[in-house]
């Protein structure tokens, strides 16, 4: 186990290596979708059977699957295995519909383990490292998915879970921690802490990597973290659609994130037109898994906006590497993590009698921590400046209690918040993230 | 024993009071007395004007939220001390004095204000005999 590669002989195939791979696992995932009623019936409409999947560009055959599909089929209906060979899913918070819920057997649980640990040895982790998950654990799939892969490689893990930043600090001092997993903001947080304690993470940390993901962050503020703590920090891809974090990762090139295609087949979409764009093109992310056995998607419409910055990397990577995310082809804004839709905010605001219907999102970067402003239109006046602060501090509760993260809240006087020509301009994005 | 007072929320922001203003402006509508409380984020324009039932209107006409609340407006001469023997009215019953702000009316000084208990405030200002403006009094200004 002293190579470069985790999976040697899969990470360093050549293209044609990794298409014929593709197609075979492509055209077993089809005959396994057949063993769900609702991919049976999506097929018949599409008029297709798995036999049309002849060559790799047949993957255009096939139908989307959505976010919606996986609602509407709340909680099982798009396992295609039994249910007593599940042993896991995970689950969104379901805030704006239908939770949408994962399945895994025990082989996706390994395969999951397997593309993190890949991920964590590329960036030059080894069974003698120790690494902290300083990630959320319970349903957020950036816990346990990185748990279970850096077990999988065999370091000594630290699950430290998120927040609490003195304890963390102390962790990565006793034990030595020379790896860590954070949501880029909390790494920001933590070196802050560290400053005010007077601890130097190039000094008194035996810290080398980062892995920083779940909120999307420029190339700036990687390079600012970097700088901060002293290590490279690699950029991961996820989402609990496709397992969680593995997805895609960097290698030390630092040049786009390796999507691993012997697990999935990325195509890069117009989100209007639904065709594929040529590569270097912005267009919207769609994943198909290939080795998933409880649920495997189909051409998954990811919503995230990037483009494919190359197929061969001078690492020895011939896994396509697709650029950080761009932006969103739907209005969900995300937050230290958290996934947040404005309709969200709207819900929360419209149970107020004193409030307008108008009202404003805006997300920014305040020394490095990524905050909303929350601005909504008062519909009555008051002469009493305790009721403005009791509303400010209801509806910050209140809305805390719906995103789990609590916003500022400015109340603004009727027609003072800009409507813009038709559709109202809801957010505004000032974090300069999608660059 | 009251008259009513107009509140405006305002925003911190130059052009905000304008509106306000010249919406007053094309009602002709007096303003008597007016003063802003200010926070970081917003602020209370709190207006004692001619008509305060009409600018109400006027206002939701123009897109302004108003409350309408009732305050004392006391009247006292316009000499030194004053003011600190009607106050001392107040604070010797017990009652506090949420906001006040004063002008000069026909050689009077008007005191408006509002307070934490206005019961006791009425009691108060019959007990001592203290001169108070009416609503009546707004009108026949105008």
């Amino acid at each position: 186990m002293s190579s470069n590669y985790f999976n040697p002989e899969v990470e360093t195939m050549s293209r044609e290596q990794i298409e014929a791979l593709q197609l075979e696992r492509l055209q077993k995932t089809v005959r396994h979708c057949m063993n769900n009623e609702f991919y049976r019936k999506k097929f018949a409409e599409a008029g297709i059977t798995p036999d049309d999947i002849k060559t790799l560009a047949d993957v255009r055959k096939l139908p989307f699957t959505t976010k919606q599909d996986l609602r509407e089929t709340y909680p099982f209906g798009m396992s295609c295995v039994p249910m007593k060979d599940c042993v896991r899913l995970h689950s969104s918070s379901g805030t704006t519909g239908n939770p949408t819920v994962i399945l895994h057997t025990k082989k996706d649980l390994d395969e999951w383990a397997n593309q993190v640990a890949r991920n964590l040895w590329m960036v030059g982790l080894r069974p003698d490292d120790v690494f902290q998950n300083s990630s959320g654990y319970g349903m957020f799939t950036g816990g346990l998915g990185f748990q279970y892969g850096a077990e999988k490689l065999g370091m000594l893990t630290v699950p430290a879970a998120a927040g609490n930043s003195l304890r963390q600090i102390k962790f990565i001092r006793d034990f030595g921690t020379t790896a860590i997993h954070a949501v880029p903001s909390y790494v920001t947080r933590l070196y802050e802490v560290m400053k005010e304690q007077g601890v130097d993470p190039r000094r008194d940390t035996k810290l080398k990597v980062l892995a920083i993901g779940a909120e999307p962050h420029s190339e700036e503020q990687r390079k600012r973290i970097e700088d901060m703590m002293g290590v490279k920090a690699y950029n991961s891809f996820g989402m609990s659609e496709m397992c969680g974090p593995g997805v895609g990762f960097e290698c030390p090139e630092q040049n786009g994130m390796h999507f691993w295609e012997d697990y999935y087949i990325v195509e890069i979409v117009n989100p209007e037109t639904l065709e594929p764009v040529p590569d270097g093109e912005i267009g919207e992310l769609v994943l198909t898994t290939l080795c998933r056995e409880a649920m495997p998607l189909l051409r998954y419409r990811t919503r995230d906006l990037t483009r494919v910055l190359g197929r061969t990397c001078p690492c020895g990577r011939n896994h396509v590497r697709v650029d950080r995310m761009k932006g969103r082809s739907d209005d969900m804004m995300v937050l230290r993590g958290v996934n947040i839709f404005p309709i969200q905010i709207e819900k929360i605001l419209m149970q107020f009698s004193e409030l307008a219907n108008n009202y404003l999102i805006t997300l920014t970067t305040d020394e490095e921590n990524d905050n909303m402003t929350v601005e909504v239109e008062l519909a009555q006046a008051t002469d009493d400046f305790k009721q403005l602060q009791t509303l400010e501090k209801e509806i910050r509760r209140r809305l805390k209690d719906e995103i789990l993260l609590t916003p500022i809240v400015k109340l603004v006087p009727l027609g003072s918040l800009p409507v813009s020509e038709g559709k109202a301009v809801r957010v505004v994005d000032k974090r300069k993230v999608y660059q | 024993m009251t008259i009513p007072q107009l509140s405006i929320f305002i925003e911190n922001r130059s052009g905000t009071l304008i509106k306000v203003l010249d919406a007053l402006k094309e009602a002709k509508i007096q303003i008597i007395a007016s003063t802003i409380a200010d926070t970081a984020e917003y602020g209370i324009y709190r207006l004692i004007c001619s008509e305060p039932l009409r600018a109400q209107e006027e206002l939701k006409k123009a897109g302004v939220a108003v409350a309408l609340s009732e305050v004392f407006a006391i009247e006292i001469d316009d000499q030194p001390g004053r003011a600190a023997e009607a106050v001392k009215v107040f604070s010797e019953a017990g009652i506090s004095i949420t906001y006040m702000y004063s002008f000069l009316l026909r050689g009077k000084g008007i005191l408006v204000f509002r307070t934490d208990n206005t019961e006791l405030a009425r009691k108060a200002i019959a007990e001592y005999n203290l001169r108070y403006i009416s609503e009546e009094d707004l009108a026949s200004w105008s």
